[in-house]
């Protein structure tokens, strides 16, 4: 009889056995990006792909995001599929130009004949004490340029399983990695990973009955700990976990919110123009009449992400998410 | 020879009495622009070549006009022509071998056909029924590419996609002088050059970046020179002289292929009409500028070479004539066909299976055109 390890595992040790196992399944899958290779990453996510694979395989690149992603369209042209690192979320703007009018359209432009098999990873979001053009939530940009699929894994399984499935897809898929979870612990089976929803699912993570908490990434476990903390007050909160921004799950959404009758959206990207405005639209236009009160939104200030001194109090913290479930109470009294 | 290889190489860990290179002489491109018509050079080249390029540019010629004439019927949205530029244009596409890539720009569609690709698949961006007609995999021809010089390190990639593979694949990218400003143009060089990738990068220096001249554009001696500084070779020849063009083309895809890394051709030549059909050329340069560079006309140019070498008779030439004019027969009478468009067609492509969200806006445009069926056929009532 043998026995299965299962061990605490990081949300990074996860992302770097799915690229491993990738690698591994299909020779077609090339990890590149700057220090990727005998670094590992700079924060060693991509840790022993180079010597287990060949530099062919795991590339230091130049330093030049629209370069990297360039080559990788005429890569995947020629039938590989490119994992590339854009190593911070602000240092992917450069490649803005290749994502918006290459990656995202050339499957539309040439009429389904050129797909592109892509994944663009983004360490995303703050919360890691960054300077400047450390730390944004770019995540509004993808989700606004059609043809990209984004999606932003919030555990362990889900880092692994989300990533995975990103690699296999035959689209190109914007995977934001939230850079304060890569330290968190999950008990994982790294030899058997279970399966995970697909991409385009929402997971309910906690059940509840007084209002729907929606959120992703780095703001699960903001959220986790506000359900837990509310229990006091006695509201029992429930807690969806987006995992993928496009496609968006209305499905999941709507049912959990036409349960509770109230929905917060969190995340640490801006309000204005951010996720949460095209969240909680959809969440008026198609579950109006369930709605006790408005649908409400707790995100980051509408500001240039904040020096590391201050970020927590731009971040989207237990106490704002409560506040907010508050106001929501407010306005079913009143 | 890799420039690792040469003396005095760059080392990324310079001693202290470390000096920047004095002598990148084996790089550096011909003062003057490479020429073989009209020079003694002329004589070795090949006669089965110069004819096969002679039909290629007349039939080049033809097609500019005939697709300006389509852009003023309205069946073109735009047409950028490429009169003037048609030896470098068919000389691109005729320096590569099947197994090769071609990565166009926007006014590259002769270079695109030349290759074999269908004429009215190759004008439907510009007509606007859909953005690429083609497959590119059939001809092995990138889409057109819009913006400047983003299509550089899609090129890099493939080629160095191919040789990991093992495919002794070459792919040869266009741009246009005004695309060397753009980062990408830098970014695909650099890559291109550091993974000594089987790259080939055509500048077609056709003078003005839509009104900006080339002295605007750049302060370098000239656009070749740029490959100075990536640490490859960078060759400047005539763009108005095919088999100039094309020697030099066929030197950097053999040198390419055999694992001696990327070049940089710059091809001088001009853009004998206007950027597009909307511009107004006149504003930004003068006739006798423009008058000069007619009479270094590619069409011209070959057609003396060929007469005076006796390849050539009126019997030939007319030939040669006829043979573009039935393309043109052919490219008239197929645009002037209205393209079939079915709107659903327009969710199909997004995603490899359409989202729940364009499922339902799929749905919607449906009934908007059941709608518009209704109204056509007339109240049934």
């Amino acid at each position: 009889m043998t026995t299965v390890a299962v061990k605490p595992a990081t949300m990074a040790q996860a992302l770097t056995r799915a690229m491993r196992d990738a690698m591994a399944a299909d020779p077609a899958v090339h990890v590149m990006g700057e220090d990727v290779g005998t670094l590992g990453g700079v924060f060693r996510v991509t840790d022993g792909l180079a010597a287990e694979f060949g530099e062919d395989r795991c590339t230091d690149t130049p330093l030049a995001e629209a370069g990297i992603l360039g080559a990788a369209v005429g890569m995947a042209m020629y039938g590989l599929r490119p994992v590339v690192e854009m190593q911070f979320d602000a240092f992917a703007y450069p490649a803005f130009e290749q994502l918006v009018s290459h990656v995202s359209r050339m499957r539309n432009r040439t009429r389904g004949r050129m797909p592109l098999p892509i994944t663009v990873r983004v360490p995303y979001g703050g919360g890691i004490g960054g300077v400047e053009h450390h730390s944004d939530s770019s995540e509004a940009y993808y989700m606004a340029t059609p043809g990209l699929h984004v999606v932003t894994p919030a555990t362990v399984a889900d880092a692994y399983g989300l990533l995975r499935q990103a690699i296999a897809s035959d689209d190109p898929v914007v995977f934001l990695e939230p850079k304060r979870l890569y330290w968190s612990k999950d008990t994982w089976n790294a030899d058997h990973p279970t399966e995970v929803e697909p991409i385009g699912r929402a997971v309910v993570r906690r059940p509840g009955t007084s209002a729907t908490l929606i959120t992703y990434g780095p703001s699960l476990p903001v959220c986790m700990e506000a359900a837990e903390a509310a229990r006091a007050e006695g509201w029992d909160l429930e807690v969806v976990d987006l995992r993928s921004l496009v496609p968006f799950d209305d499905e999941t959404v709507c049912a959990s919110v036409r349960r509770t009758g109230r929905a917060v959206v969190v995340h640490e990207s801006t309000g204005f123009g951010g996720p949460g405005g095209e969240i909680a639209a959809r969440i008026t236009e198609r579950c109006f009449h369930h709605l006790e009160a408005p649908v409400l939104r707790v995100a980051g200030f509408d500001l240039p992400y904040p020096p590391p001194m201050l970020e927590r109090h731009h971040l989207p913290g237990v106490d704002r998410v409560l506040d907010a479930v508050a106001r929501l109470q407010w306005e079913a009294e009143n | 020879m890799t420039v690792m290889e040469q003396q005095g190489a760059y080392r990324p860990s310079p001693p202290p009495a470390w000096q920047p290179r004095t002598d990148p002489a084996p790089l550096l491109p011909d003062a003057e622009p490479h020429r073989v018509l009209g020079t003694g050079a002329a004589a070795d080249a090949d006669p089965d070549l110069l004819r096969r390029l002679y039909a290629q540019v007349v039939r080049g010629r033809r097609y500019n006009t005939q697709a300006t004439a389509l852009t003023k019927q309205g069946r073109l949205a735009v047409y950028p022509s490429s009169t003037g530029q048609e030896a470098s244009e068919v000389a691109a596409a005729l320096a590569l071998e099947e197994r090769d890539w071609l990565f166009p720009s926007y006014r590259d569609t002769l270079a695109v056909v030349a290759r074999g690709v269908d004429p009215v698949e190759t004008l439907t961006l510009l007509r606007g029924d859909w953005h690429t007609g083609y497959d590119p995999h059939t001809h092995r021809v990138a889409p057109l590419s819009t913006p400047l010089a983003t299509q550089l390190p899609h090129a890099v990639g493939l080629a160095h996609a191919a040789r990991l593979k093992g495919d002794d694949v070459v792919a040869l990218a266009m741009v246009g002088d005004g695309g060397t400003s753009e980062g990408d143009f830098h970014e695909a060089l650099n890559f291109a050059a550091v993974w000594q990738a089987p790259v080939v990068f055509l500048v077609q220096n056709n003078g003005f970046a839509i009104s900006v001249p080339l002295a605007k554009q750049t302060a370098a001696p000239s656009l070749a020179h740029k490959a100075v500084g990536y640490g490859m070779p960078g060759r400047l020849v005539d763009g108005n002289d095919a088999v100039a063009v094309h020697e030099v083309l066929s030197e950097a895809v053999r040198r390419a292929r055999a694992g001696g890394g990327p070049t940089l051709v710059e091809a001088v030549t001009y853009r004998v009409e206007a950027h597009t059909n909307a511009d107004d050329a006149t504003r930004y340069r003068e006739d006798d500028e423009v008058e000069a560079w007619r009479r270094h006309d590619p069409v011209q140019l070959l057609e003396r070479e060929l007469t005076a070498r006796g390849l050539l008779d009126e019997e030939a030439i007319d030939a040669v004539r006829q043979d573009a004019e039935a393309m043109a027969a052919d490219l008239r009478e197929r645009m002037n066909q209205d393209p079939r468009l079915d709107p659903m067609d327009l969710f199909d492509h997004v995603y490899a299976e359409p989202t729940a969200q364009l499922r339902e806006q799929r749905a919607l445009l449906g009934t908007e055109l059941a709608a518009e069926q209704d109204d056509q056929e007339g109240d049934p009532r």
